[in-house]
């Protein structure tokens, strides 16, 4: 049952982040980004983190779209029809897919994972857990990552301040 | 076949090979945007798989600190997009090319 579940929420994920990429419409792709987050979450629901999943719904599906759909439609931008693929991105390209094609063969090639079944009880199941691990082990990346936040704040105030009456160019 | 380790990191490495394929791609700033929110998102995924078959937790304190950051990175970079489409009124990349030269 799991299994099928597996191949299912997979399935959602893999399909909607194609669409995400594929999709002409900006608007169209951030929804589809919506899909492809909830299909993670059930995945992670499926691995026994189900903090982590309530924290994907909240802040990607939540949080993250929201800003996403909301600068779209502020900047209100059109897709261009053409869109000409330069050799250098091609090239790019051909080398990501066969980096992918030795990743997946490395992943599924025996005697490289020796995983074997999952232990029965899931780490990430208890919130406490987590709360244990944040304040020993984690303190400092804990508090670094609070002042990351602090400084990604400041800097988002000093960035959508208005300069100038700005004019094109200089 | 039971799905196994492998299984979940061939599903992450899909996702980031997409995502990356999204950031080499397009043209337009906001999907490649999307596309490196697709890429986040599959490394989480592979360290939580990590994490529940290895039986520890550090992966998944891991992954709370990467969504911490990516929420910070998202809110940061759709600021520049904006200043930068207030200056240029463009968003497509290859418009943006005023460095080149």
């Amino acid at each position: 049952m799991t299994d099928i579940l597996f191949y299912f929420f997979s399935a959602i994920t893999v399909v909607s982040a194609l669409l995400v990429v594929l999709n002409r419409n900006a608007v169209n792709a951030a929804m589809f980004l919506i899909v492809c987050f909830l299909g993670m979450a059930a995945l992670f629901v499926l691995l026994g983190a189900y903090f982590l999943a309530a924290l994907q719904v909240l802040v990607y599906a939540g949080a993250v779209v929201v800003l996403f759909i909301f600068i779209i439609m502020l900047l209100d931008v059109k897709e261009r029809k053409k869109n000409s693929l330069q050799p250098v991105t091609a090239v790019a390209s051909i080398l990501a897919l066969l980096l992918m094609v030795g990743a997946v063969y490395m992943i599924f090639s025996p005697r490289n994972l020796n995983s074997g079944e999952a232990p029965a009880v899931a780490t990430g199941s208890s919130l406490k857990a987590y709360g244990e691990q944040l304040f020993t082990t984690y303190l400092l990346p804990m508090q670094v990552t609070g002042f990351l936040l602090l400084i990604a704040m400041i800097g988002v105030i000093v960035l959508s301040r208005q300069v100038r009456p700005v004019g094109r160019g200089n | 076949m039971v799905v196994g380790l492998e299984h979940h990191l061939a599903v992450s490495g899909l996702l980031f090979a997409i995502g990356f394929f999204g950031v080499l791609l397009r043209r337009n700033t906001l999907v490649i945007y999307m596309g490196l929110e697709l890429m986040l998102n599959a490394s989480t995924l592979a360290l939580v798989a990590f994490s529940r078959f290895n039986g520890t937790m550090d992966g998944n304190v891991f992954v709370f600190f990467i969504i911490t950051v990516a929420a910070a990175e998202v809110a940061v970079g759709l600021a520049i997009i904006v200043a930068l489409f207030r200056k240029r009124q463009t968003v497509q990349v290859d418009q943006l090319n005023a460095l080149r030269n």
